[in-house]
């Protein structure tokens, strides 16, 4: 258990501001289930909670952010709590993305429920429930300081692009086989974008995280493996990044 | 997306990266019996800022002492092992101490001018080193007042006593004062701790353009002091140093946890 600060209105304000950015991520993490609701059960109700839902993380990373630049001005924080303070305003800025790509999830499943979603509904669900399993582990490590798991998100990124990557594929060749598809399948293809950038932002803040924990920055390169920049066609003469 | 935050080097030796004007090893300081230091090894990097921090009684205005000599004049007070300055023992007993002193200036916590004019308060220091004709103790006059950033406010009132200046002019005065012997080293202690801000800062701008030309030590309790001026920071606690680094790497991400404690506040 780490030492309390001397000054215990400065303890309190940084445990003020964790719990904020836990209750952000919290907030975001409902608005993605709902978003991913809204396009697998075709949920009206659960799409407009989720796009309602974005102004209020709005209006919260905005708190987020006056209050650490009071923070910043008043405690003129070191070390580790520096480095606590400045994850905390890379992070906010993370989880708000987040919520405006659920949004964008749950708008684009308003259009979706006036097509067919045939077969894709599976690796969507699949790629759903990881980003989902993703996102709360990430929130729960930076509640915790919590570098295992932190560095457990870090790693399993792959999976999603890995299973992006798949769909991504699969919605081309419904494309290919019929043009009535083009429109639910861009729309799925855009749902499954913003599902595979949300994982990219969760190990944002894992790596905001470990250093935040450690001092020390992740400077290996991340595992990566989503290949959908150069799927059917691959650009002569350039080597796809990651593997 | 990767977005990795970068953090400064670490620096994971005692040694500084800049060759040493005075490489402290293994130093213990004695008041009588009590062991005020204990086994220090620290490098004072030439033209460089070195900033010690650490609480009242952790041994860091003893290790200034034991730099210029000062604790000769208290019987009882005695340093074992090596501070070496180009190739001399600083701790060594056949060192000419007034050579040292001319060649180590220091600078107090409260400004002590001397109750004589602005002139003489500069030129004071220099007659016991030099002799010179009027003129070049003039030119010197004048080059240590500007270099300590007081000459546009004191050129017409050099035979105004020392007393009449405030508190961060007469600190600068002393400041100059040092600086008149041309010593290779200027220990500071708590130079801005009796200051308004503003003196504060001129002193902290004059310690950033006197590094250019010597080595300086500056001992401070306020973090964010150590943090602006320090190249190096070195955390001593209870007669021990417990950590070097680079100021950036202190600040950021220390290595141990009695320092990161210390510079957060928390402390017992």
């Amino acid at each position: 258990m780490p030492m309390e600060h001397i000054v215990k209105s400065y303890e309190q304000d940084l445990k003020h501001l964790r719990d904020l950015i836990t209750e952000m991520g919290g907030m975001v993490e409902s608005q993605v289930a709902l978003a991913c609701t809204a396009v697998l059960h075709r949920d009206r109700d659960a799409a407009a909670e989720a796009m309602e839902a974005d102004p209020r993380v709005d209006a919260r990373e905005h708190e987020i952010e006056q209050f650490i630049i009071r923070l910043l001005a008043l405690r003129q924080p070191v070390a580790g709590d520096l480095r606590q303070i400045v994850a905390s305003l890379k992070a906010t800025g993370d989880i708000e993305r987040i919520g405006d790509y659920a949004a964008n999830v749950a708008k684009r499943s308003l259009v979706l429920q006036q097509f067919s979603l045939r077969d894709a509904g599976t690796g969507l669900a699949h790629m759903a429930a990881l980003v989902q399993e993703n996102l709360k582990r990430v929130i729960d490590a930076l509640g915790a300081d919590d570098t295992d798991q932190a560095m457990t998100v870090w790693r399993s990124d792959e999976a999603i692009d890995e299973v992006y990557n798949a769909l991504f594929r699969e919605l081309i060749t419904y494309m290919m086989e019929d043009p009535r598809n083009i429109t639910p399948c861009t729309h799925l293809l855009f749902i499954a974008k913003n599902l595979e950038r949300i994982g990219d932002h969760a190990t944002n803040i894992a790596e905001t995280i470990y250093y935040a924990v450690t001092g020390t920055p992740l400077t290996d390169a991340r595992p990566k493996s989503d290949m959908a920049s150069f799927a059917v066609v691959k650009p002569a003469g350039v080597k796809p990044a990651g593997k | 997306m990767t977005a990795t935050m970068v953090a400064p080097t670490l620096q994971t030796r005692n040694q500084a990266a800049a060759p040493a004007k005075i490489a402290i090893r293994n130093l213990d300081f004695f008041y009588g019996d009590n062991r005020a230091l204990k086994a220090i090894d620290l490098d004072f990097a030439d033209r460089q800022v070195t900033g010690l921090i650490g609480p009242s009684g952790c041994g860091k205005s003893t290790l200034l002492r034991c730099l210029n000599r000062m604790y000769d004049l208290y019987p009882g007070q005695r340093a074992t092992g090596e501070a070496m300055m180009d190739g001399q023992n600083i701790l060594a007993p056949d060192i000419d101490l007034n050579d040292l002193r001319s060649r180590i200036g220091m600078v107090f916590q409260k400004p002590t001018p001397f109750p004589m004019s602005i002139r003489d308060n500069i030129t004071f220091g220099v007659k016991l080193h030099e002799r010179l004709s009027k003129a070049a103790m003039d030119e010197r006059v004048e080059w240590s007042l500007g270099r300590a950033a007081l000459w546009d406010e004191v050129k017409d009132r050099l035979d105004a006593p020392a007393g009449g200046l405030s508190g961060g002019q007469q600190q600068r005065l002393c400041i100059a004062r040092s600086i008149a012997v041309r010593p290779d080293v200027i220990l500071f202690d708590e130079p801005t701790s009796a200051l308004d801000p503003i003196s504060t800062l001129k002193v902290e701008e004059l310690i950033d353009e006197l590094k250019g030309d010597f080595t300086i030590a500056i001992i401070t309790h306020n973090m964010q002091q150590a943090a602006r001026c320090a190249d190096r920071v070195a955390f001593f606690y209870l007669g021990e140093m417990v950590e070097v680094g680079t100021a950036a790497q202190m600040f950021t991400a220390p290595r141990q946890q009695r320092t990161q404690e210390y510079i957060t506040g928390r402390f017992s």
